[in-house]
């Protein structure tokens, strides 16, 4: 597929870098020659400097015949006027833009065919708060993921020694209306057959209906205190949107060192406490009552920021700490630290994105693991003759090694997905991945033959 | 003295405009046929006449207003015209004394309703209805009416508009234009007067009666055309018509403009001051219902209610309507409720006193200085309906509060200075600051005011002026850098 990125920020990049593995032609565009010049140099792409709405720049970047365009660039605006002529003048047949102002989404029209054009709107801010948001609901698991539209729910939990599940056999767990997709020990991962045993320090993930969850997780593992305050440290974007989805329902407070930001944050925030300082300033900390906190959430935009205040704050006394963190060397080198979760947003945004370049009808995609594994969501079409998955039960269904079907889901129903379970046309397929080297593969199952076309 | 002309001359106009309101209690007089015809032509003619005088004297001074002398303007018109008003009195009462004449006046072009005749029920009605219409047209402010009928002002208008409009936040544009407003913010008010003129004839008054009372109930003003106040009716019919203007007139305007405009009640829901307003008038009415059957002032509940909800509401949104003696009622509810008419209404609204705008500003500022002790590194904006008051704002109501505090207890003291008791000097000063009329004591709901002395007049009848344009206004003339070339 060709594909033109605008913007290499971050999270151009990171679109890029998952796309560059999958076989796609790409072409990043960018006002900095600079960060192009490193894109270009770790993947295989072709890069076009300037400013990412000009026409002439498009057809540089080869828009005439791309498939999708995807303009993630900082500026609202230019994403929108990108689409609009992506859409008019050059019948790109797929667009995506990266929008930031709800004031754009508040009315369909504005991103619809008689506004703007774009096909798929996405808000990487909304998404990671979304994230955090579910981890302060939840705060056992390491991480939330939604299916069919909320339907099922995904959660991955820590397994500690001395807890329900640990030395067990996974096929003596009574855990009803939940499976057990995948487990990971260290590096390596272990399939989730009935006579796998799951040891301290796995990370577990298990699909369940979302209004069992709660009922699910009290049985992976005991329940930590609900979460009733939380520190925020860093007030842009992300810490803005969070403390907005928060205060309502928790004591927040959240610290921001620029005080024309902080000016802004308590502009918009009606409940919870707005501090000037550095998140790193361990007598704030302190005067603000770190050790009381059940949560902090290190969400600047500088790395080293998170790692140091988090760090800090759990010396302190903070219960749980959750840091932001962009460098994938550092994600690794902290996670199951000392930072109870690393989250690296370029991971936690791009599944959103790849539903949409996958081939097939693919709903939803997760990255996990730093992107090593991935579950995703894909609808069944045809039948039996036209489809490799349609109208079959599971265990006739040629699925590559590592890959397990967890849940389906038709209509509104939620079903457990066994061997004998019977697969029908419509019917949507949450499918885990653990290599992600099968992916083509996987998603070639949900392809339809020419004959039913 | 060129300044000083050009002043005049718009005075002159406005004089003129207000000459021509007086054809409405001309017109009453020669329909019913009450003998007041002649007070009333014989005060149109001299007041036009003077207008006019002073207009041709000065008509080649006219240009723009500057801001300041917006201030001597506004106050200018409120002390002419008062003048002016007392003229269909002194021709009627020929034993009237200037001084009684120009406090009733002053008390009703700023909406007070303290009043120094008795015997109001042996008035011809027309002469009643000039003093509620002159309640009814300060209420709204004489010049905002002027600004609306004629575009006299120009882009100093808004200057002036600001000095005589009540509340700490005037930016607040409702229309593009000055003129627009004003005449939004008149229309809606003649809409609401007309409204409750039709509720008083429903609930049993006759026409010029129902207009009198529509008059001094939609602008807060308070007077009656009867000496027993709302009492003389003895019905729960008008008691309701009239509770339910007083609450929608202590609403800001701004907020029905825009509802009435758009035909949606969504302003409302948006207008924090009208919250706390209702919630702090409803409270109290409870509380005083509940104190006064438990003080045995009325046996049942249902009574008590009835009277807390008239006289409660009345006197919070500094109208001055009785239907009881609430004088009489235990210290600590007389006390309370005065206490209430200091803060309770809207901003640019009809009422008087400090407004819930600044009360709420001034509460949240003092809750921000506790939470900062706990919290020194937090930063906690004072906001307002979801919206951060600007630090300077906050500084310009505690400014204003000072002076507002020293105004009080200055009267006060000039008035037991002048050998008034305690109680009467205190409850004076602050029924006349703040617009509401009536007082405690000796001026109670059951007395007038025509027991002070002269001087004790002057002194009442200047509180109100004061407390009508909201101290600044008048304060700022006596400032030396005002009159600095």
């Amino acid at each position: 597929m060709k594909i033109v990125i605008l913007g290499a920020g971050q999270v151009g990049s990171s679109v890029a870098e998952s796309l560059a593995s999958e076989q796609n032609d790409l072409t990043v565009v960018d006002l900095e020659p600079k960060r192009l010049r490193a894109l270009q140099d770790r993947l295989d792409l072709r890069t076009v400097a300037g400013s990412a709405s000009h026409p002439s720049v498009l057809v540089d970047a080869g828009i005439d015949d791309a498939d999708l365009l995807i303009a993630v660039t900082q500026s609202d605006e230019t994403n929108l006027v990108a689409c609009r002529l992506a859409a008019r003048m050059f019948n790109v047949p797929r667009r995506i833009a990266r929008i930031r102002a709800t004031d754009y989404l508040a009315n369909e029209k504005v991103l619809g065919d008689e506004g703007f054009d774009v096909d798929l709107s996405i808000c990487p801010e909304q998404i990671l708060t979304d994230y955090i948001v579910k981890l302060v609901e939840f705060p056992e698991a390491l991480q939330v993921l939604d299916f069919a539209g909320g339907k099922v729910s995904l959660v991955a939990v820590r397994a500690f020694a001395g807890g329900p599940l640990v030395g067990r056999q996974l096929k003596d767990l009574r855990a009803r209306d939940a499976r057990i997709v995948a487990i990971f020990r260290g590096d390596r991962s272990i399939m989730p057959d009935g006579e796998a045993i799951i040891e301290a320090g796995d990370e577990v993930f298990c699909l369940a209906a979302s209004g069992h969850i709660r009922e699910v997780m009290r049985e992976l593992r005991r329940m930590d205190q609900p979460v009733r305050r939380v520190m925020i440290a860093g007030g842009g974007n992300i810490g803005l949107r969070l403390a907005r989805a928060l205060e309502q329902e928790y004591s927040v407070r959240i610290i921001e060192h620029n005080g024309r930001r902080c000016e802004v944050l308590a502009a918009r925030l009606s409940k919870a406490l707005v501090l000037t300082g550095d998140t790193t300033d361990e007598e704030l900390l302190e005067d603000e009552g770190i050790a009381d906190m059940d949560l902090f959430v290190a969400v600047t935009n500088d790395d080293e920021n998170n790692i140091m205040s988090s760090l800090l704050a759990k010396r302190m006394g903070a219960r749980r700490v959750v840091a932001l963190i962009n460098r994938r060397s550092y994600v690794d080198l902290l996670q199951a630290g000392e930072i109870d979760i690393a989250i690296s947003p370029a991971q936690a945004t791009i599944g959103t994105l790849l539903a949409h370049v996958r081939r097939g009808d693919v709903v939803a995609v997760h990255s996990l693991r730093r992107g090593a594994a991935e579950a995703l969501e894909a609808v069944a079409h045809g039948d039996r003759a036209s489809s490799r998955i349609t109208d079959r039960r599971v265990d006739e269904i040629d699925l590559p090694l590592g890959t397990t079907i967890g849940a389906v889901v038709r209509g509104d129903e939620v079903i457990m997905a066994h061997h004998d379970t019977h697969i029908q046309a419509e019917d949507h397929v949450i499918v885990f991945v653990m290599d992600k080297r099968t992916l083509p593969r996987v998603e070639k199952l949900f392809q339809v033959s020419a004959r039913f076309l | 003295m060129r300044r000083f002309a050009v002043v005049l001359n718009l005075v002159a106009v406005v004089t003129m405009i207000f000459a021509a309101t007086m054809l409405v209690p001309l017109g009453v007089s020669l329909a019913i046929g009450d003998r007041g015809e002649l007070a009333h032509a014989e005060a149109m003619y001299f007041t036009l006449l003077s207008g006019l005088l002073a207009w041709m004297l000065t008509r080649h001074e006219r240009r723009e207003l500057h801001t300041r002398d917006g201030f001597l303007f506004v106050t200018l018109v409120w002390t002419v015209l008062p003048a002016f008003a007392t003229l269909p009195m002194l021709i009627y009462l020929p034993r009237l004394s200037f001084t009684q004449a120009y406090f009733e006046a002053m008390s009703g072009l700023t909406a007070t309703g303290a009043t120094v005749l008795t015997g109001l029920d042996a008035l011809p009605p027309s002469l009643n209805l000039w003093r509620t219409q002159l309640q009814w047209l300060g209420g709204m402010g004489v010049i905002v009416l002027a600004v609306a009928v004629l575009p006299l002002l120009g882009v100093g208008g808004r200057q002036v508009l600001k000095a005589e409009t009540p509340g700490p936040m005037k930016e607040r544009q409702l229309t593009p234009r000055i003129a627009q407003t004003a005449k939004g913010l008149w229309y809606v008010y003649a809409l609401l007067t007309a409204l409750c003129a039709l509720g008083y004839a429903w609930a049993g008054m006759g026409w010029v009666e129902a207009l009198t009372h529509a008059f001094s109930t939609v602008s807060l003003g308070g007077y009656s055309s009867h000496d027993a106040s709302f009492a003389y009716f003895n019905s729960l019919r008008v008691e309701m018509v009239a509770v339910s203007f007083m609450l929608v007139a202590g609403i800001n305007f701004g907020t029905h403009f825009l509802a009435v405009r758009g035909r949606t009640l969504r302003p409302y829901a948006g207008d924090p001051e009208m919250r706390a307003y209702l919630g702090v008038v409803g409270a109290s009415v409870l509380l005083v219902a509940v104190y006064l059957v438990l003080n045995g002032v009325y046996a049942e509940l249902p009574v008590a209610l009835r009277y807390a909800v008239f006289n409660v509401v009345s006197v919070a949104t500094t109208t001055g309507y009785a239907t009881a003696d609430y004088a009489a009622w235990p210290i600590f509810i007389a006390l309370s409720m005065l206490l209430l008419c200091t803060f309770c209404t809207c901003s640019l609204s009809a009422g008087g006193g400090i407004k819930m705008m600044r009360a709420l500003l001034m509460f949240q500022q003092a809750f921000r200085e506790l939470a900062r002790m706990v919290h020194p590194r937090a930063l906690m904006p004072v906001k307002l309906g979801g919206m951060v008051v600007e630090n300077h704002i906050i500084f310009a109501v505690l400014a204003y509060m000072l002076v507002y505090g020293v105004t009080m207890t200055a009267i006060t003291l000039m008035l037991t200075g002048t050998g008034m008791d305690f109680l009467t000097a205190f409850s004076a000063s602050t029924a006349t600051v703040n617009n509401l009329g009536p007082g405690l004591g000796n001026v109670g709901p059951a007395g007038t005011y025509a027991t002070l002395n002269g001087f004790q007049t002057w002194i009442c009848t200047g509180a109100m002026l004061l407390g009508r344009l909201e101290l600044i206004t008048v304060f700022v003339l006596l400032t030396p850098a005002f009159w600095r070339k």
